[in-house]
Formats: C-alpha cells, sequence, structure tokens
C-alpha cells in the first residue's frame, strides 16, 4: 500500500505522536512542581490511542510500501505495550526517588518509547527493524539515567548505552551480510530469496543469523548478551526497571517471532498450524541451546542476591528463557504460549516490582532484610507480595501456572525433539521456588512480630496493588476470555 | 579494483578493529568510537552490495538512516558520559562500578 493510502491505517500510531507532541509542550507551561501533570495528557493520549486499535479493522495488510504490517498480532503486542505503560505511569506517580526530579520529560520520553515500541512489533522491513530498536533504545538509555545526581543511576546508563549501541552494531552488520545475500530489506522477499540459496551460501547465512540474535537477545536479555541486564535494573529508577522488563521484552518477542519465523522458516507458504526452518538454517537449534541457558543462568545467580531489586532482575532473565522455549517449536501454539506467558507476566511481574518500589519508599531498603515482618507491618502489601512470587514461581491456582502451562505444552506438542527442553525448564521451575519463596519467609517467619502498622500512603498505592493482584489470582482459573482473544490474535501478515 | 570482495574485506577489517576497540578500550569515548566503526563497517556493507548487486535504492536508503541514527545515539551517549564525568570525575568505564555481587 503506498504512503498515503497507509496513513487511515496508521491511526493509533498517530494519535500517539500527536500526544507526544502535546506532552512535549504541555511541559513548558507547567512549574517543576507542577510537571508530574503532564501524566494526564500522556495517559489520555494513550486511551484514544487504545480506543483506536480496538475501532480498528484487523485485515492484515501492509503498509508504507511494505515495511509496516497491520494485523492482529502486533495488535495484540499494542495492546499488551498500551496497559503496561499506562501502569508504569501510575506508578511512577508514587514512587519517591523520582519526586527530587522534573518529571514532565519523564513522561513524554515515555510516550516516546511506547511509539517505538508499536513499530517494533509490527516491522517487516528491515531498515524499521532497525530504526524502531534504535528508537526504543536511545529512549531507555535516557530513561535508565533519568536520576542524573544519583550515581546508580548514572553507572546503569553507561553501561546501558555502551553494551546497546555495541549490540545493535553487530546486528546491524549481520542484517547487511543477509541484505548482501537475498538483495531485499522486506521479509517477504527476503524469505524467497533464502530458499533459493545453494548450500555455499550457508556459512554466511548462519554467521548473519549469529550476528541477528546478538542485537535480539540484548533486547530480551538473553544469556550471554545479558551483562548489562542486573546492573542498568539495579541502577536504573525502579519504575523504569519495572518497564524495561516487561515492554521492551514483549516487543522484542514479537520482532523475534515474525522475524524467525518468516524470514527463516516457511510461514507464509500455506496456512498451515506448524511449519519448518528453511535452508536448513539451524536458527531453532541455536534459540533452543540459548533458551536453556538463559533459564539456567538467571535461576542460578538470582539464588545468591540480596538485593530483592536484583533478585527480580535475574528472575527476568529466567523468565525470558522460559518464553523464548516457545520460539523454535514454530508452531501457532507456540506463538500462543508467548502471548499467555506475557500477559500473566506483565501483572505479576510489575505488581513484584511495585512492592519493592513502595517498601524503597516506606522501609528504605531494597535488600531481604527490609522485608522483615511485612506481614503484619503492611498486611496490604505482604499479601498481594506472595502472591505475586506464587505466581512468578508458576504455581496453580495463580497466573503464572497458566503462562507456564501454555509454554510447556507448545515444548511437548511439537515432538521429541524438544523433550530435553522441558526437562531443562521444569527443573528450572523447581529451583526457582527457592528466591521467590525466601522473600515470604522474611515477610512472615523472620523479624519480631509487633503491632506496629504503617498506613497506606494513599489510595493510589491500594488500588495499584488491587488491579495488579486480581489478575495475577483470578487469570490463573478463569482465563477462557484471555484464551479466545489470543487464538485469534496469533494472524500474522503473510506477505502478497 | 572495482570488484565487491574488496569493499567486504574492508569492511570486515573495519568491523574487527571495532570490535577490538570495544573489546580492549577502557574510556568511554573510545569504547563510542570502535561502535562507530561497526556502524560504518555495515554501511560499507550496505552500500558496496546496494552498488554491485545491481539491487535498487533500499541499500543506499539504508545506510543514511544508519547514518543518522548514529548521530542521535552518539549524541545521547557523550550526554551520558558527560554526566558521568560530572559525578565521577572520570570516563574510564572500570572506575564507574559502584554496584558489584
Amino acid at each position: 500500500m503506498n504512503n498515503l493510502n497507509s496513513l487511515v491505517f496508521f491511526w493509533p500510531e498517530l494519535l500517539l505522536s500527536v500526544t507526544i507532541l502535546t506532552a512535549i509542550l504541555a511541559d513548558l507551561f507547567y512549574s517543576k512542581k507542577d510537571s508530574f501533570k503532564v501524566v494526564y495528557w500522556s495517559l489520555g493520549g494513550m486511551f484514544l490511542t487504545y480506543i483506536a486499535i480496538r475501532l480498528q479493522d484487523i485485515e492484515p495488510t501492509s503498509l508504507f510500501m511494505g515495511t509496516v504490517a497491520h494485523d492482529p498480532f502486533s495488535q495484540f503486542f499494542k495492546i499488551l505495550i498500551l496497559i503496561s505503560t499506562a501502569i508504569v505511569m501510575l506508578m511512577s506517580l508514587v514512587s519517591g526517588e523520582l519526586k527530587k526530579y522534573r518529571m514532565g520529560e519523564y513522561f513524554s520520553i515515555m510516550t516516546i518509547m511506547t511509539f517505538g515500541l508499536f513499530l517494533m512489533t509490527s516491522s517487516i522491513d528491515i531498515l524499521m527493524v532497525y530504526l524502531s530498536i534504535e528508537i526504543v533504545s536511545i529512549m531507555s538509555f535516557f530513561l535508565a539515567g533519568y536520576l542524573k545526581r544519583n550515581s546508580l543511576s548514572n553507572e546503569a546508563s553507561l553501561k546501558y548505552v555502551i553494551y546497546g549501541a555495541f549490540s545493535s552494531g553487530i546486528m546491524l552488520y549481520g542484517l547487511s551480510i543477509l541484505f548482501g545475500l537475498t538483495g531485499s530489506t522486506n521479509f517477504f522477499e527476503m524469505q524467497k530469496a533464502i530458499s533459493l540459496l545453494g548450500a555455499d551460501s550457508n556459512l554466511a547465512l548462519v554467521l548473519s543469523t549469529v550476528f541477528i540474535l546478538v542485537g535480539f537477545g540484548y533486547k530480551i536479555s538473553a544469556v550471554p548478551f545479558h551483562f548489562w541486564t542486573p546492573d542498568v535494573y539495579e541502577g536504573s529508577p525502579s519504575t523504569i526497571t519495572a518497564y524495561l522488563s516487561i515492554a521492551p521484552k514483549a516487543a522484542g518477542f514479537a520482532l523475534m517471532l515474525r522475524f524467525f519465523n518468516q524470514v527463516f522458516g516457511d510461514m507464509s507458504i500455506d496456512i498451515s498450524t506448524s511449519w519448518s526452518a528453511i535452508n536448513n538454517v539451524p536458527w531453532p537449534e541455536l534459540i533452543a541451546v540459548l533458551s536453556a541457558a538463559t533459564m539456567t543462568v538467571g535461576n542460578l545467580v538470582a539464588i545468591q542476591q540480596n538485593n530483592v531489586k536484583r533478585m527480580l532482575a535475574y528472575s527476568s532473565i529466567a523468565h525470558a528463557g522460559y518464553m523464548m522455549m516457545a520460539i523454535p517449536m514454530m508452531s501457532n501454539s507456540s506463538i500462543e504460549g508467548v502471548m499467555m506467558y506475557l500477559i500473566m507476566y506483565l501483572f505479576m511481574n510489575l505488581g513484584a516490582f511495585f512492592v519493592v518500589i513502595y517498601v524503597k519508599d516506606q522501609i528504605g531498603g531494597e535488600d531481604y532484610n527490609s522485608f522483615d515482618g511485612l506481614g503484619w507491618k503492611m498486611p496490604y502489601v505482604a499479601i498481594p507480595m506472595t502472591l505475586f512470587m506464587v505466581a512468578l514461581t508458576g504455581l496453580p491456582p495463580t497466573a503464572g501456572f497458566v503462562g507456564k502451562f501454555y509454554i510447556f505444552a507448545a515444548v511437548i506438542e511439537s515432538g521429541s525433539r524438544f523433550y530435553w527442553l522441558a526437562f531443562v525448564g521444569v527443573i528450572n521451575s523447581v529451583i526457582s521456588l527457592y528466591y521467590y519463596i525466601r522473600v515470604v519467609r522474611h515477610m512472615y517467619l523472620i523479624g519480631e512480630r509487633n503491632d506496629e502498622f504503617i498506613n497506606p500512603s494513599s489510595k493510589l498505592v491500594l488500588s495499584l496493588l488491587v488491579v495488579l493482584a486480581i489478575p495475577s489470582f483470578v487469570f490463573g482459573w478463569y482465563f477462557s476470555p484471555i484464551a479466545e482473544w489470543i487464538s485469534k490474535s496469533t494472524i500474522m501478515f503473510q506477505g502478497m | 579494483m572495482e570488484n565487491l570482495s574488496n569493499y567486504l574485506v574492508i569492511s570486515s577489517i573495519l568491523f574487527s578493529l571495532g570490535l577490538f576497540g570495544v573489546v580492549t578500550r577502557r574510556n568511554g569515548v573510545a569504547v563510542l568510537m570502535g561502535v562507530e566503526l561497526i556502524l560504518n563497517a555495515a554501511n560499507l556493507n550496505f552500500l558496496a552490495f546496494a552498488r554491485f548487486g545491481g539491487m535498487n535504492m533500499s541499500g543506499h536508503v539504508y545506510a543514511l538512516f544508519v547514518i543518522v541514527l548514529a548521530a542521535a545515539e552518539a549524541a545521547v551517549a557523550l550526554a551520558i558520559i558527560i554526566n558521568i564525568f560530572n559525578n565521577f570525575n572520570t570516563i574510564n568505564i572500570d572506575d564507574v562500578s559502584e554496584m558489584k555481587q
């Protein structure tokens, strides 16, 4: 579709761009004390964007000369990203560490990042892939270093910018090799060209696959490209840590699913429920090994942490490993598995991070000892936190169980080739029980019981806890509407 | 002289130099220069493939976009490094590590 006609389908993104400009302009009219009010403009614009997405006709097409896809798959991820951005913006309003800084830019930068994430979920051209990844990366460098006078935040942004620029550079080199092999930047034309390549170009193909995996692996913090994660997560403002562990990861998984299935898989040849890798590029095995390594390293290092925020950083690496298990399966149920896991993970992980933010503001620390006796001091925090920890482990009847169930079902369904991967995943879930339950133990069993009771600091805190806790519990046994929504959302644009 | 493989050799040399720079340099600005070398190696690849492969304009357009994005990224990275210098009085990335566990 040409550029002018595409604009009709680009309404949500256009609304989001107007929101960004409005937020930047609105910030000029507020004093430093009032500048947090930009959040109302951002949230209002995002609500309109949500309605625009919902009203759209979701017949799969491609926009802007075949660079952006418009399909149910990207629509699903856009809604997921909007929900997580809205929750994190509300969390930022109660976070104490951000209060010392001007908040206007913070919210407008977050809105720009949302725009980049939208493009990431829908790009079907390697130019758009690089462009959207860079929009998201550059904005997250800003946000990680937002606490300008805090040396930990400075360190986080420095590490992030160096790792980010380095890995996106390597990905770009891989993409350039792929461009040379196929002569096109469009996913579908690349796929056709790759299936016609002879065996003599296999080395170059594998090399470019590995280089491209560096970029994607960095975005979803898969092991060997995870070194930035713990430091960036610990140093950044906690709200941004929560955001980085959800939204860019969801978009990264959307991009990975689309890229590997459509460029290196024969997904578009006919619409079936499973497909296979073309030209024997060994990417499924590569991702399977990375996934096993990711969850094992994430879990084993998480055990040794004394800082709960850092523990959650390693646990988010482990969760990325679980989700990566589904990607090499190349079936409809694997896409459903990733989607289901991301929805469940959104609520329980944001909830856990929110509790850490709130405890830091009230008690003054992020390590396990700050959680001592919380069960009596702040039961309204300790009960949801217990729920989030159980859900992150993946025990029934919480949301985490449903997510894990979908992923493991997809792995088992694809045959005996990947049984070992499911086995590694189960072992890892058991290991993770140790460090999640340790938080619960500190809240209820360690520390003297006393009658000190700390009142919740605002209604917003309580309502956010409830909004995050209810889905983490209810989706564990009532998820048929979500399952229905997901099964309709696996449809990707399949080329002309 | 006018053939594709010469350009590819140059670009892979540039890429390796960039990789070497990022891994060995401890000065923040020097690390960024290594990253720029990697980006330029990729750019050279795109242009060489577009020129010799008889392909359409997309390779040239890609290179233009990469140049713009590299500039944006360098601007942000330098701002962060200035901020680091204000707080730590150094831009040696090994000295900027308070988080260790």
